[in-house]
């Protein structure tokens, strides 16, 4: 398997100024000023974290592309490197370390209703990525909702394309303490959701807590 | 055309977009809409939406994980974020269609293919996928919040093993075609910009001939509901959402 670039951070975890783990099953929505860096930290392995950016001024016009981003790199995989683009064109993020190698951008997130399609009709209701972004959202005043939901990041998250154009959810190939770091070129609203589902190895049958650590900027780079 | 009819009274409408320009319509439940790559060149971008709910709409991630594949032909269906079916794909003459290609923007056909702007050429302006879509959305009170991943009908972009991408520069061929069969009403929004990573170095998008027809009835053994188990719930669910008429 190729297309990974392992990297790991200089950043010392006594310099971050911001650290929380979130339990599996629950979302999290936090801005992060250009120049800071984000960590997501895989505490039990195998842990799918679902992942939006919108930009903080402007978040229902400015959002992530998985299209974008693809087409800027000319390659499906996300690992150290990676420029996260907006819809717009700009580049939102760049992934700055990595220690997995392999995060996907085309699986989207769980629903209730595409659990039904892809588990049974009696799954729907299973708790869901896309109830943990709706729920963020509708407790925040940013504005956005539904119709903000596009495709995704799923931070460790295996998801191998052949070239005879197939596409699988495969075993992860992250671990306990294996993470991916971001800086924001840009400021951004972050909203995650760490993913409660249950029906594929997407985490390992047993979602787990993580950790988002932030670090301030350092100058380098800006 | 020597690609085999539908019987002329099925059919209610025809329609030809040139190439680098859009088109919308819903397009009704029982109702076949079949799309003909004229020269083997075109690309026809595609995004689609729930005219009664327009938060409902195609969904590239629900479609691919749904049905384990990352390109699309006769067999597969076009999913919703709702757990539904807007259309299946009943017949695929060029056997494989885009999903994650995306679109041109401004800067890129200017890039690419050098300016040629209104004032200069009058109607033969060289426009992008992005302003196509952009555009004929907005006919629908949709803008950028509604323009996600969408589908490159006649396209085919691939991953090799690294993930590198690659476009394959011979693949649709004069005359192919495929019927997009609506399970449930549908607004197709689409415009026939060239794909992007298409390297041709003239702004030479394709033809494309709409057909519209009315669908057979679907039977319990049809191919496309029977194709995957997950395509079978998906229009069970479809079936739900149209059990009143």
């Amino acid at each position: 398997m190729s297309g990974i670039n392992l990297v790991e951070s200089p950043l010392d975890l006594a310099d971050a100024v911001y650290r929380e783990v979130v339990p599996a099953g629950e979302p999290w929505l936090k801005a992060l000023r250009r120049g800071q860096t984000l960590r997501i930290l895989d505490l039990e392995g195998n842990q799918a974290v679902d992942t939006l950016f919108y930009n903080l001024e402007q978040p229902t016009v400015e959002r992530y592309s998985a299209i974008d981003t693809l087409q800027a790199q000319g390659n499906v995989y996300l690992t150290t490197g990676t420029k996260l683009m907006s819809n717009e064109g700009h580049v939102m993020l760049t992934i700055t370390a990595d220690t997995c190698g392999r995060h996907d951008t085309l699986g989207g997130a769980c629903a209730a209703e595409s659990n039904q399609v892809r588990y049974g009709l009696e799954k729907k209701p299973m708790h869901s990525c896309r109830d943990s972004f709706l729920r963020a959202l509708a407790d925040s005043d940013y504005g956005l909702g539904k119709r903000d939901l596009a495709s995704n990041i799923n931070f460790f998250m295996n998801v191998p394309l052949t070239p005879e154009g197939g596409l699988t959810f495969e075993d992860g190939i992250s671990d306990a303490g294996k993470y991916v770091e971001m800086r924001a070129e840009m400021d951004v609203l972050v909203l995650v959701s760490n993913c409660p589902q249950l029906n594929n190895p997407c985490n390992a049958y047993n979602p787990t807590p993580v950790e988002m650590i932030i670090w301030e900027s350092t100058g380098a780079d800006l | 055309m020597n690609h085999p009819d539908t019987a002329a009274d099925a059919v209610v409408h025809r329609d030809t977009v040139p190439g680098g320009r859009y088109w919308s319509m819903v397009i009704r439940r029982g109702y076949t809409l079949r799309l003909v790559d004229r020269d083997g060149k075109a690309n026809v971008s595609m995004l689609l939406y729930n005219p009664q709910n327009l938060l409902e709409r195609y969904n590239m991630a629900d479609t691919l994980k749904g049905q384990h594949t990352s390109k699309l032909t006769r067999g597969n269906m076009l999913y919703s974020d709702m757990g539904r079916v807007m259309f299946s794909i009943v017949e695929d003459t060029a056997g494989w269609h885009d999903t994650i290609g995306g679109i041109t923007r401004d800067a890129d056909i200017v890039r690419k293919y050098g300016e040629h702007r209104y004032q200069q050429v009058r109607n033969d302006f060289y426009r992008s996928g992005r302003e196509l879509f952009l555009i004929e959305l907005a006919k629908w009170g949709l803008g950028k919040r509604d323009l996600v991943a969408n589908l490159n009908l006649f396209s085919k972009v691939y991953a090799g093993a690294d993930g590198v991408l690659h476009f394959d520069a011979d693949h649709s061929q004069s005359d192919d075609y495929v019927d997009l069969r609506a399970e449930m009403d549908t607004l197709v929004v689409l415009n026939t910009a060239p794909h992007p990573m298409d390297p041709a170095p003239a702004y030479a998008p394709g033809t494309v001939d709409l057909v519209i027809y009315r669908s057979p009835p679907v039977a319990d053994d049809d191919y496309c509901v029977n194709f995957r188990p997950e395509n079978t719930r998906a229009f069970a669910n479809t079936a739900i959402h149209n059990c009143q008429g």
